[in-house]
C-alpha cells in the first residue's frame, strides 16, 4: 500500500519543530506501524537524510518504550494495543497519517518522536515501592492474599509506563499512571504500612512535575494498552483524601 | 578437532574455583569463609553496574542496601524497560508446595540434565538452593503472583520436568518480577545509594594492571563520552540472540558490553549454545523486524502438519486428510507433537526446506486446533488459549479459530556468555558477569522458567556476597581520570565512532544486520555441519569487510543518533557471530541447542561425545586478525551421573 505521512521533526529540545511530509510505497499490510517507520527510515537513509528518531524496544507490547500520537490518537486507532502491536492492515491504501510525539508538558520532546518520561520514574521514587531490604523476607506462603485481591492488584500492576494516559488526557494528567501503582500496592497486604505515605508522596511529585489535574474525562483508560480502569483513580482519590484528613485508621 | 587446529591456539585450562567439600555445603562454607567489609566502610567503595534487567537491577539494589555506592547504567529511558520484562511463563523454585516430590536436589538434577550435561554442577546446586528465597523476596516486594482461593501461591508445570514448581503472574511473570526489582531499585535511587543513568551505553571496559576499574560510557542524548571508574564492574547486559537478526529479543538487546569486555581480555564461553523455540509466529515479509513467541503449551492440543506434496498451494481446509503430513506424529509415534523443543524445531525446518512450508512465504507449518475444538468444544479452547489466540489474530490478521495457526521456530535465548568462576567473577579480577550475559548455569540448553530464577539468584543472593568478598580483599591505588588506560579507552571509543561515521558508504546498518542474520540462521541455526559452518566463516568475513567499506551512518556523534548506536552494535554482533561459528565448528558433537548433523542418533537425536567434549570452551581474544586462544574448563559430574538425555 501507499501512504502519505506527515511526521513531526524536531532536532533538539531547543528546536521549535515542524511537520514534514513523506510518501511511502510498498508498505505491507502485515507490517507493524514501527516496521512501517523502519521502512521510511531506510528510504530516508537512501536519500542521505536523517532518519526519524523514535523510541521502541521489545516490539511485543510489554516494555512500554514506544508511544506515538497517530492522527491524534495515543497508540493509534486500535484499543488495547501499543503502537508496536498496531498493524498496517488497520489502514487503507492511500491514507494520510499524522504522526506526532506525546504532547505533555512533563514529557519534553528530545528529538522527533522521542520524549523524556523521566517524570514517571521520579513519581515512583516518592513511594512506589515497599520498603524492605533483601534478605528479610518471610516465607512466601506466610502472607495470604485472597485471589480476588491479587487479581485486582495484578490488573493495576500490568501498567507498562508508556505515557499514553497522560498524552491522551486534555489536562496532560498522569493520574492513571500514578493510581495504577497505588492500586497495585494498595490492594496487597505488603503495601498497607506505607499506603497513605505513598499516596501523599506520589501525588505531590505528580503535581511538582507539571502534570495537570484529573477531571474524570476517561481518555486515559480508553487509550491504555493494558486497559487499566478508572476505578483505580477513585481509589487513589479516596486514599489521598483520607491521608490528608488524617483518617487512615481503617 | 585437530584438522581445524590452525583456527585457534591452545591455552591453559580454566579453573572454576569451586569450593571443596560436599556440594550441599559448598555455598554455605564459602560464605562463612568470605571476608566482609564493615558497614561504615562500604560507602568508600564504588560499584559500576551495567544493565537494569532482573540481574542488574537486583544486584544494584542489594549492594545499595548494604551501603555501597552504586552507579547503574541502561540504554533505555528507564530501568523498567529491560528485556526481562518480556518473559511470559514463570519462575521455578523448589518450594515443593504441591507435595509432588520436588526438592532442591530434583531442581538441580532437572537443570543439569536439561542442560545436556554441559554446565558446572556446583553453580546449579547453589541456584536450586537459592530458588526458594527468591520467591519469598518477590512476594515481600509486592509481586502479584497467582494465588489459589485459599490465598496461597499457585503453581503450574513447565516443559522438561515432572513436578509443578513454576510460580507465575498471568502470562507476564517477567514483567512483574522486573517491576518488583525496579521498585526496590527505585527505593535505592530515592535514598541516594544508587545513581541511575538512563540512555547511557557502555562502549568499553577499562582494565588497569589486569584489573577491571571502570567503563567508558556514551550519553546517548548528548554524545558525551566519559570514563566511570569504580572498584568493581558488573555486567548484566543479557544475551546475544540478535546475532540472528530475527529473534524474540527486544530490538535494543545487544552484545556490545560483553564483546568489548572480551576484546579487553575476558574469556567468552560456549558462544555456540543458542536456544531455539519451536512455537513462534513466522516472518510475514522482508519488513519483519522481530519475532513473537507464543507459549509452548499450544502443542498440548494443536496438531502440527504440512501438505504432503511440496508446492501445494491449496487452502488448508481444502487439503484432505490423506494429503496432510503430520510429520511429528508419523516420525515420533510415542511423543507426537510433544517431542522436545529442539526435535520439533529441526523437523519443522526440514519440511520447510523441502518445499512443504505453508503461508504466503512458505515459511511455516500448521498448528491446527480443529480436531481439538471438535473434541473439547470451542469454549474449552478459548479458556485454555484465548489470550494466545487473540495475540496471534492481532499480529497475523488471521482467526486461528477458523484457520490453522502457522508457526515456525525462532531464536530466543543464548546459554553461552562471558566465562565466570563460582563467584561469578570473570578471569579479569573485579569484573563480575550476571544473568544471561554469563555462561554459567544452563549448559547447552535452558529449561523453561529458569532464566528469571538465575537472574535474580545472581543479583540478590550471590553477587552481593562475592563482590563484598572481592572488595574486602583489594588493596590498590585509586585510578585517576588521566591514567593512560583511561584516556586510551576513551580515545579508542572516539576513534571507533569516527570510523563508523566516516565510511559514508551505501549500505544501511539495518540491511547489514539483516544479512548477518540470514547467514547465521542458514548456516549456523537449528542444524549445523562442518560444511555450513565453513561457508558461514567465509560469508561473515566478507560481510565484515562489506560493513567497514560500505556502511552509511548519517549525522554526528555529538547528539542523539540512533543509527550510530545501532551501527556500533551490529559491528560487534558480526564479530561475535564469527566466534560463535568457530565455537560451533570446534564442537564436533551435538548437545542441547547445538546440533551438529554429523553427530546424531538413528532417531535424529543429539549425540554427545563426552569423551572428547565434556568441557566448557573458553575463548580469549588475541588481537585483530589473530586466531583466538581456546582455554578449556573440564566438567566433572559427581552428583549427577552422565547419561544420554532421553525423554521417552
Amino acid at each position: 500500500m501507499k501512504l502519505h505521512l506527515r511526521v513531526w521533526r524536531q532536532s533538539s529540545v531547543e528546536d521549535r519543530g515542524r511537520f514534514e511530509d513523506y510518501e511511502l510505497d510498498d508498505v505491507s499490510p502485515d507490517s507493524s506501524f514501527l516496521e512501517m517507520l523502519d521502512l521510511l527510515n531506510e528510504q530516508l537513509l537512501e536519500q542521505r537524510k536523517m532518519p526519524v528518531a523514535f523510541d521502541h524496544d521489545c516490539r511485543e507490547g510489554i516494555c512500554g518504550m514506544c508511544g506515538l500520537m497517530i492522527d491524534g490518537m495515543a497508540h493509534g486507532p486500535v484499543p488495547g494495543h501499543t503502537v508496536c502491536q498496531l498493524h498496517m492492515r488497520h489502514f487503507k491504501d492511500g491514507d494520510h497519517i499524522v504522526i506526532e510525539p506525546w504532547r505533555v508538558a512533563a514529557f519534553p520532546v528530545i528529538q522527533d518522536l522521542v520524549v523524556d518520561r523521566g517524570s514517571f520514574d521520579r513519581i515512583l521514587q516518592r513511594g512506589g515501592f515497599i520498603s524492605f531490604a533483601t534478605g528479610t523476607a518471610p516465607e512466601a506462603n506466610s502472607i495470604l492474599i485472597p485471589k480476588d485481591r491479587v487479581d485486582t492488584a495484578m490488573d493495576a500492576a500490568t501498567c507498562i509506563g508508556c505515557g499514553a494516559c497522560a498524552a491522551a488526557c486534555p489536562n496532560g494528567s498522569a493520574t492513571l499512571f500514578t493510581a495504577a501503582k497505588i492500586g497495585h500496592l494498595g490492594h496487597l497486604p505488603q503495601g498497607q504500612p506505607e499506603r497513605y505515605r505513598r499516596v501523599i508522596g506520589m501525588v505531590e511529585q505528580m503535581d511538582a512535575e507539571g502534570f495537570g489535574g484529573c477531571t474524570n474525562v476517561g481518555a486515559c483508560t480508553s487509550v491504555c494498552p493494558k486497559e487499566i480502569g478508572q476505578d483505580f483513580i477513585s481509589q487513589m482519590n479516596r486514599d489521598y483524601l483520607r491521608a490528608v484528613l488524617g483518617r487512615t485508621g481503617d | 578437532m585437530s584438522e581445524h587446529g590452525h583456527l585457534w591456539q591452545e591455552g591453559p585450562e580454566l579453573d572454576g574455583q569451586v569450593p571443596l567439600g560436599a556440594i550441599e555445603n559448598q555455598w554455605d562454607d564459602l560464605r562463612f569463609s568470605m571476608k566482609l567489609v564493615a558497614p561504615a566502610n562500604r560507602r568508600h567503595y564504588h560499584v559500576v553496574v551495567v544493565g537494569s534487567g532482573l540481574a542488574g537491577a537486583s544486584v544494584a539494589t542489594a549492594l545499595g542496601e548494604q551501603g555501597y555506592r552504586v552507579s547503574c547504567f541502561c540504554f533505555q529511558d528507564s530501568p523498567r524497560r529491560a528485556h526481562s520484562v518480556a518473559a511470559q511463563g514463570g519462575i521455578n523454585a523448589a518450594k515443593n508446595y504441591r507435595n509432588d516430590g520436588d526438592s532442591i536436589r530434583r531442581l538441580f538434577y532437572d537443570t543439569v540434565k536439561g542442560g545436556d550435561y554441559r554446565s558446572r554442577e556446583s553453580n546449579i546446586y547453589r541456584l536450586a538452593q537459592i530458588s526458594t528465597e527468591i520467591i519469598d523476596q518477590c512476594v515481600a516486594q509486592g509481586v502479584p503472583f497467582a494465588r489459589e482461593y485459599g490465598g496461597y501461591l499457585d503453581n503450574r508445570s513447565f516443559g522438561g520436568v515432572q513436578v509443578s514448581r513454576t510460580f507465575y503472574a498471568r502470562g507476564q511473570t517477567g514483567q512483574q518480577l522486573l517491576l518488583g526489582a525496579y521498585q526496590s531499585l527505585t527505593r535505592q535511587i530515592a535514598a541516594g545509594q544508587v545513581e541511575m543513568h538512563v540512555r547511557s551505553e557502555m562502549l568499553d571496559l577499562i582494565v588497569v594492571d589486569g584489573i577491571a576499574r571502570g567503563i567508558v560510557v556514551r550519553n546517548l542524548l548528548t554524545g558525551e563520552l566519559r570514563a566511570v571508574l569504580g572498584d568493581a564492574v558488573v555486567l548484566a547486559t543479557g544475551g546475544y540472540s540478535n546475532v540472528f537478526f530475527l529473534s524474540t529479543n527486544a530490538k535494543g538487546c545487544n552484545a556490545t558490553a560483553i564483546w568489548r569486555a572480551y576484546r579487553r581480555g575476558a574469556v567468552f564461553a560456549n558462544p555456540c549454545y543458542t536456544q531455539i523455540h519451536p512455537t513462534c509466529i513466522p516472518p510475514s515479509g522482508s519488513h519483519q523486524s522481530k519475532l513473537t513467541l507464543m507459549s509452548e503449551s499450544l502443542r498440548n492440543d494443536g496438531r502440527i502438519w504440512v501438505p504432503r506434496r511440496p508446492g501445494d498451494t491449496r487452502s488448508p481446509d481444502a487439503v484432505p486428510e490423506p494429503d496432510r503430513y503430520y510429520f511429528l506424529e508419523e516420525k515420533y509415534p510415542s511423543f507426537g507433537n510433544l517431542v522436545p523443543r529442539d526435535v520439533a524445531s529441526r523437523n519443522a525446518k526440514q519440511v520447510v526446506d523441502e518445499g512443504m512450508g505453508v503461508g504466503l512465504h512458505k515459511n511455516g507449518v500448521y498448528l491446527d486446533f480443529s480436531e481439538a475444538m471438535e473434541r473439547l468444544g470451542r469454549a474449552t479452547i478459548e479458556q485454555r488459549y484465548g489470550n494466545l489466540f487473540d495475540m496471534y489474530h492481532s499480529i497475523t490478521g488471521e482467526d486461528p479459530y477458523a484457520v490453522p495457526m502457522r508457526i515456525y521456530p525462532a531464536v530466543h535465548y543464548t546459554m553461552g556468555g562471558l566465562w565466570v568462576d563460582y563467584q561469578l567473577q570473570s578471569n579479569i579480577p573485579g569484573l563480575f558477569i550476571l544473568g544471561e550475559a554469563n555462561f554459567s548455569d544452563h549448559g547447552a540448553n535452558r529449561l523453561g522458567a529458569s532464566a528469571l530464577m538465575q537472574g535474580l539468584a545472581d543479583g540478590y543472593f550471590i553477587a552481593p556476597y562475592t563482590i563484598g568478598n572481592y572488595l574486602a580483599g583489594i588493596d590498590q591505588a585509586a585510578v585517576t581520570a588521566d591514567a593512560p588506560e583511561v584516556t586510551g579507552a576513551i580515545a579508542d571509543v572516539r576513534n571507533r565512532l569516527s570510523a563508523l561515521l566516516g565510511i559514508q558508504g551505501r549500505r544501511t546498518a539495518l540491511s547489514l544486520h539483516r544479512e548477518l542474520g540470514q547467514i547465521m540462521w542458514e548456516q549456523c541455526g537449528m542444524a549445523r555441519t562442518a560444511e555450513s559452518l565453513s561457508t558461514a566463516q567465509t560469508q561473515l568475513q566478507a560481510l565484515r569487510e562489506e560493513f567497514w567499506n560500505e556502511l552509511y551512518v548519517p549525522g554526528d556523534a555529538g547528539s542523539l543518533n540512533q543509527n550510530l548506536e545501532f551501527a556500533g552494535r551490529v559491528a560487534d554482533l558480526i564479530e561475535l557471530g564469527e566466534l560463535l561459528v568457530l565455537d560451533a565448528l570446534h564442537r564436533e558433537e551435538s548437545c542441547g541447542g547445538h546440533f551438529r548433523e554429523e553427530s546424531q542418533t538413528a532417531d535424529g537425536e543429539a549425540r554427545r561425545n563426552d569423551a572428547e567434549f565434556s568441557y566448557v570452551a573458553g575463548w580469549t581474544w588475541q588481537g585483530e586478525g589473530a586466531a583466538p586462544m581456546l582455554r578449556r574448563e573440564p566438567l566433572a559430574f559427581e552428583a549427577v551421573r552422565l547419561s544420554e538425555r532421553s525423554y521417552s
